[in-house]
């Protein structure tokens, strides 16, 4: 048992795919004003063999439509100095790698966000085209989950909860 | 039974620690960045002086500063409150995130200045692939006072100075470091140079330095403070060193920065050579900037 799983370990390093082009949007509908924010830096590896996979998301790259939204994100939000990556790990359960096309799948693991780690089940979609693959998700975030505190003093104009895309596009390593 | 649950344990564990592997993969393939350090100040005042903050890109910021009367004028006057307070209304914006222009008019009685200027950030503290310890802004100020025109030199039977005696320049480098993200410090040398004054107690050329820190209590909160040393007094100054400490209130779009201080100036050239409280006999004033920000042009 042990030795099959070595072997496959090992024949799993040829099955890795790595992030080749990264999108994750945030939507917070709120009382006075809706903010997006986009992040275009992330990273992630999938290894296909064995589920496995790994995402890095550098907070301080997600960018607004204002200058000062970024400001607050970081600074009050996210405590970026203190927290600056928020990380996925976890495994792809019900991908079909020998299916081309689309599939659903479900992403289930560990989410860390603001030093906060939560265990999560993300449905969403894989896409498997000509040896490059696009992982494709949408779902809610409460800040209450990860100790993401609204300032007392700041206006109440960001939502409790926030929708989060996630479009991943991947090529073997 | 104790065996499966071993086999099932140990795969678990294998199966994390794969993760953990693909994790540590993931973190090596990447490029290490520069990571700047930004929000060394909230704004870009500190108490009466300015910080190495600049506005965002397409960013106007409106400042809006009052400094109300001596704080020991007692009760009758609630404590300098009931004073008529010095003004000054600013406007500053960001041409990039490094540049920025700003502009503000000061008023107190018949003290009035103008003050234009220039701020751009020459260098950004970081950490990551490429390292710098602080980060430094220049400021190049040009202020102009309008009084007396020539109604008021006829009527009071004083001199109508000369445009070019109303103009001074002033050139300021700020030198910040953000020590952690509760503690940073700020120091500036500063050149004031005034094209008329009266040489019995001023002089044309002025060099201070200023220091300036933050601590930040909360997300919202913070005590800050300034002191400026003036470097060659003129013999016969009636003026004095400008100190300042206030709290730092941070309410989303709007800071408000609530002060004591022993100066009316709110622009540097008034800072350096006429501050004329003297903090030992409670010379302090009660003051405020609020700064709201608007945002002009989006960023995307």
């Amino acid at each position: 048992m042990i030795l099959v799983g070595i072997v496959v370990a090992f024949l799993a390093h040829a099955q890795k795919f790595t992030s080749e082009k990264t999108y994750i949007k945030f939507f917070s509908d709120a009382a006075i004003e809706d903010i997006t924010a986009e992040n275009a830096k992330s990273s992630s590896i999938f290894n296909v063999s064995t589920g496995d996979v790994v995402f890095s998301i550098p907070i301080k790259e997600f960018e607004f439509e204002k200058s000062l939204m970024k400001e607050h994100f970081n600074e009050k939000y996210m405590e970026t100095e203190q927290f600056p990556k928020s990380t996925f790990q976890g495994k792809i359960s019900g991908y079909q790698p020998s299916v081309v096309g689309e599939q659903k799948a479900t992403a289930i693991g560990k989410l860390t966000i603001h030093g906060e780690t939560q265990d999560v089940q993300i449905p969403g979609t894989m896409i498997n085209s000509n040896g490059v693959l696009t992982m494709k998700a949408k779902f809610i975030v409460k800040l209450v989950d990860y100790k993401i505190k609204i300032p007392q003093l700041l206006w109440k104009n960001i939502a409790e909860e926030v929708e989060v895309t996630v479009e991943f596009n991947y090529k073997p390593l | 039974m104790k065996k499966i649950f071993t086999i099932v344990f140990f795969l678990t564990a294998l199966s994390l620690c794969a993760q953990d592997d693909l994790m540590k993969e993931l973190e090596h393939s990447q490029k290490p960045e520069t990571n700047y350090i930004t929000q060394t100040f909230k704004g870009t005042r500190i108490i009466n002086g300015q910080s190495v903050e600049t506005k965002g890109k397409g960013e106007l910021e409106f400042i809006f500063s009052h400094r109300f009367d001596y704080v020991n004028t007692g009760s009758y006057q609630v404590w300098g409150l009931d004073g008529y307070p010095a003004v000054r209304l600013g406007l500053e914006y960001g041409i990039t995130d490094r540049l920025g222009v700003g502009i503000g008019r000061n008023f107190y009685y018949d003290n009035k200045m103008e003050d234009l200027y220039l701020r751009y950030k020459i260098a950004r503290q970081s950490t990551g692939a490429k390292n710098f310890p602080v980060t430094i802004t220049g400021i190049g100020t040009l202020t102009y006072q309008p009084y007396p025109n020539a109604k008021d030199a006829a009527n009071n039977n004083i001199p109508n100075p000369s445009t070019n005696d109303r103009l001074a320049y002033v050139a300021e480098l700020m030198i910040a470091r953000k020590f952690s993200s509760k503690f940073s410090a700020q120091i500036a040398p500063i050149f004031v140079h005034r094209n008329a004054v009266d040489k019995t107690f001023e002089n044309n050329d002025d060099i201070a330095v200023s220091f300036a820190g933050r601590f930040k209590f909360t997300r919202s909160l913070s005590l800050i403070g300034e002191y400026y040393s003036r470097m060659n007094v003129h013999a016969n100054s009636p003026y004095y060193n400008s100190a300042g400490v206030g709290l730092d209130i941070e309410t989303g779009g709007h800071v408000f920065q609530l002060l004591f201080t022993n100066s009316l100036g709110m622009n540097p050239n008034t800072i350096v050579t006429k501050t004329e409280g003297n903090i030992n006999n409670g010379d302090i004033r009660f003051g405020f900037n609020i700064s709201r920000t608007f945002q002009l042009s989006k960023r995307k």
